[in-house]
């Protein structure tokens, strides 16, 4: 893909201390570094995303570490829960140190 | 010796013969498809790739937050209503909304075309409508636009039973399809058929035969790690008996294509599929 692309599913209102999941997709070729270039025969160098963060209006409220067994176009789903309204920011950081970002908001009941 | 040798052969038969019940079993020990409801993925004796994909592909497909395809159908979506080319228009244009103008448009491909004179699948009627009406370059076949654009038009389709027309100018194409589908080739010398007609449902090395049908194109295939077009599946198989694969676009695999819109009848199209 020529742009990164990332998606976000939050649902459109929560009630106060509700687990609640988020779902989130980004278009990411995710190279381990182990493929071979089919012409040249060399190894096409690793890169991938290699954190994801989740923050709730500042408060970092999930992060994981991505390895090179993470296919490409991940998809990560995970819980969450909100006393509060307010904005789900989402980062992904490859290895070269890019940062995608995503936002989505919240309706805490 | 003598008692040797007899214990020898004796031993072996019974190794023989259990080493046969193994393959029997490993025959008949296929996974269920035959014989479960598959809903609209099954028509009569006819199998979607759907119902021989594992239960995680499957839940992929099913969902289309999670099927990576639809960051492609996004970029379709992008595209549908970008302006390109010198006559200043995008497909939204003269098309409008894809959601009404294109339901039920790519059940019929390919089809002849009689401006063109040629039959034309859902990719190259996309160029031609791109390079005639627009004045915009065609796109490169198996490039991000083309694959998007084409799955894009196709999943406004969806659930739609695939409905190809094989009689009139399409006869004599469809007629060669089917000359193709049951041509051997290759250094292995297997045709179409010798897979998907033979042994549909059996193993081959590690994978499971499907029915060999087209109504998931373009689909996510977890080998390629993204969306994919049908001709590129044809170059794969052909490399995958040795025969020296036809290009992208070409005559010969829109051709087949006709034949295995034939195949799929009434089947859904599934497009974007999620398949191994």
């Amino acid at each position: 893909m020529a742009k990164t692309k990332a998606r976000v599913k939050v649902p459109a209102s929560v009630a106060k201390g509700e687990v609640f999941q988020v779902k989130t997709l980004i278009s990411h070729k995710m190279d381990s570094g182990q493929r071979k270039d089919k012409k040249t025969g060399e190894k096409i160098p690793r890169m991938i995303i290699n954190s994801f963060v989740c923050t709730y209006n500042g408060e970092e409220v999930f992060a994981c570490d991505w390895h090179p067994a993470i296919s490409a176009n991940p998809y990560m789903a995970f819980y969450v829960r909100a006393a509060d309204s307010g904005t789900l920011d989402f980062k992904w950081i490859d290895d070269d140190g890019q940062v995608y970002e995503k936002s989505a908001e919240l309706n805490v009941t | 010796m003598i008692t040797g040798t007899i214990m020898r052969k004796a031993s072996l038969g019974v190794i023989a013969a259990a080493g046969a019940a193994l393959v029997a079993g490993a025959v008949f020990a296929t996974f269920a498809s035959a014989g479960d409801d598959w809903g609209p993925y099954q028509v009569g004796d006819k199998l979607s790739g759907y119902t021989f994909a594992t239960p995680e592909t499957r839940a992929m497909q099913d969902d289309d937050f999670e099927n990576p395809a639809f960051i492609w159908i996004d970029v379709g979506e992008e595209l549908w209503g970008s302006v390109q080319g010198t006559e200043g228009k995008s497909c939204a244009s003269c098309h409008g909304d894809a959601e009404e103008s294109m339901k039920g448009v790519a059940a019929t491909y390919p089809k002849y075309d009689p401006e063109a004179g040629k039959l034309l699948n859902l990719e190259l009627r996309i160029n031609r409508e791109r390079e005639t009406r627009m004045g915009a370059e065609p796109w490169k076949y198996e490039s991000e636009e083309l694959l998007a654009m084409t799955a894009f038009v196709k999943k406004q389709s969806r659930g739609m039973p695939v409905n190809v027309k094989i009689d009139g100018p399409a006869a004599p194409f469809f007629e060669k399809g089917k000359e193709f589908y049951n041509q051997r080739r290759g250094q292995l010398d297997m045709a179409c058929a010798n897979c998907h007609v033979d042994y549909p449902d059996t193993m081959i090395r590690a994978n499971r035969l499907s029915q060999g049908h087209a109504n998931g194109f373009p689909t996510y295939r977890l080998k390629w790690q993204k969306l994919g077009s049908l001709h590129r599946r044809f170059r794969g198989c052909n490399k995958q008996v040795r025969a020296q694969p036809y290009g992208y676009g070409s005559d010969e695999y829109t051709i087949l294509e006709l034949f295995l819109g034939w195949r799929d009848k009434d089947l859904p199209i599934e497009t974007p599929a999620v398949r191994m």
